[in-house]
């Protein structure tokens, strides 16, 4: 299995039913392919949709039905359309339950930048800081090194998204979850070991005396 | 008189340089047939506000491999390599504005607000240099309204005097820019007569509408 499919697994694992999710654009759109049809979880997009799912089947396509990266999607029963002003009040009024982020760095005070590398990648927030600002949990989605290099990191080097400490990082290597003393080791991924992870991570866990494996919905 | 008009009418009417909110989100509800007509009367030296500058050749992506935009406020140009190239050339200066704080922005401005409250941003580079205020123990900051000399929206329906109802993730910026723009030109994928929208399903009334892009025999 490989690492995105392990940690969109895991990071399914966490939505609960009958919750509002709005999923990222790439690794996090993942998820929804992991999330049981009768879960009663209900998908947002920024661009103004409660309910939508993906496109089942070819040659149903319209062009005034997309997700946020503009590929055609489709609405379950029950979903709703609204303006981007009723879409960002459900975002920051405190509506959504769940975001789920990619990220390019997460610190040890759990603060994430995902939005921009100064010089070389400017693609702007997007809904990003609107998503870590305003909704109730927020789950980062990402792998745990980039090249090599730890996107755990002691205090982050880019520009962060958000002031607000995140509240899970699932990586292909571990669960993580930012506390007020640092990082705390909550799960490990099968076939790997406190060191490996700690070794990867640019910041010091804290590693609990027993620490059990991550669950990715297998069984 | 009609607030009909042919979109070289509509469009004639824009001068160069003006400041346009263009509605759309990555192309889909974009006015596609006034950029068209923008690039074909190469209206240029344009301050453009939109959601995003969608993909090279799409949508707003036009006006910008036609370098008719001179500033751009927007939320996301990652999908659009040409922008990116041209504002680290400074050959267009943009403006990054979180996505909710620009529907904000530009419903502050089509409502008559002085602006909004909004922790979206606080703690990050999008705080510099603004006011901030601390409500209830917690810190917001101030954003401006925005407005702009024309709105260029797309409807899925107009009725013949201008109401307009959009389709599901259509709508997007449609509906706010429509209320924000001093001249609102739209255009709509069909037009019917007075009454076949219900009033309770118009979605911008016909008094924010004032010219209507008429059918052309070319269009599809």
């Amino acid at each position: 299995m490989d690492e995105k499919t392990i940690i969109a697994r895991r990071v399914a694992m966490e939505l609960q039913p009958g919750s509002l999710v709005n999923l990222g654009i790439g690794l996090p759109t993942l998820v929804a392919s992991f999330v049981p049809r009768d879960a009663g979880i209900f998908f947002q997009s920024e661009n103004g949709i409660v309910g939508m799912q993906a496109m089942l089947e070819q040659g149903l396509e319209t062009e005034d039905l997309t997700d946020a990266g503009g590929s055609p999607i489709s609405a379950l029963p029950g979903a709703a359309t609204f303006d981007s002003a009723f879409s960002f009040g459900l975002i920051r009024g405190g509506h959504l339950d769940v975001t789920v982020l990619g990220g390019l760095q997460v610190d040890r005070q759990g603060r994430l930048a995902n939005w921009m590398v100064p010089g070389s990648m400017v693609p702007g927030m997007g809904g990003a800081m609107d998503l870590v600002t305003g909704a109730r949990r927020v789950i980062v989605a990402m792998t745990h090194t980039a090249k090599g290099r730890p996107k755990l990191v002691d205090v982050c080097t880019l520009p962060v998204t958000s002031d607000r400490c995140v509240d899970l990082i699932v990586t292909e290597l571990a669960v993580i979850q930012p506390t007020a003393q640092g990082l705390l080791l909550k799960e490990l991924a099968p076939g790997t070991d406190v060191e490996a992870v700690q070794r990867a991570t640019g910041a010091s866990l804290i590693v609990p005396d027993i620490v059990p494996w991550m669950d990715i919905g297998l069984t | 008189m009609s607030k009909t008009c042919t979109v070289a009418e509509g469009v004639a009417a824009i001068p160069k340089g003006a400041t346009l909110m263009v509605g759309g989100f990555m192309g889909v509800g974009s006015p596609h047939r006034l950029i068209d007509e923008l690039v074909r009367q190469a209206k240029g030296e344009l301050t453009i506000i939109a959601n995003d500058s969608a993909r090279p050749g799409v949508g707003i992506g036009k006006l910008i491999g036609a370098r008719l935009v001179r500033r751009l406020v927007t939320s996301h140009i990652g999908t659009n390599p040409e922008t990116q190239r041209q504002m680290l050339a400074s050959e267009v200066e943009v403006e990054l504005v979180p996505q909710g704080t620009l529907a904000e922005r530009i419903r502050a401005g089509g409502h008559g607000l002085g602006g909004v409250l909004t922790p979206t941003g606080v703690g990050t580079v999008v705080q510099e240099g603004k006011q901030t205020l601390t409500i209830n123990d917690r810190l917001f900051i101030v954003e401006l309204p925005l407005r702009a000399d024309f709105a260029l929206v797309n409807a899925w329906r107009a009725d013949h005097i201008g109401n307009l109802s959009y389709a599901m993730t259509a709508r997007n910026f449609n509906p706010l820019m429509a209320m924000a723009g001093d001249v609102v030109l739209a255009e709509a994928r069909e037009i019917v007569p007075v009454g076949v929208i219900p009033p309770d399903e118009v979605m911008t009334p016909a008094v924010l509408v004032d010219r209507l892009i008429g059918r052309s025999r070319n269009d599809g």
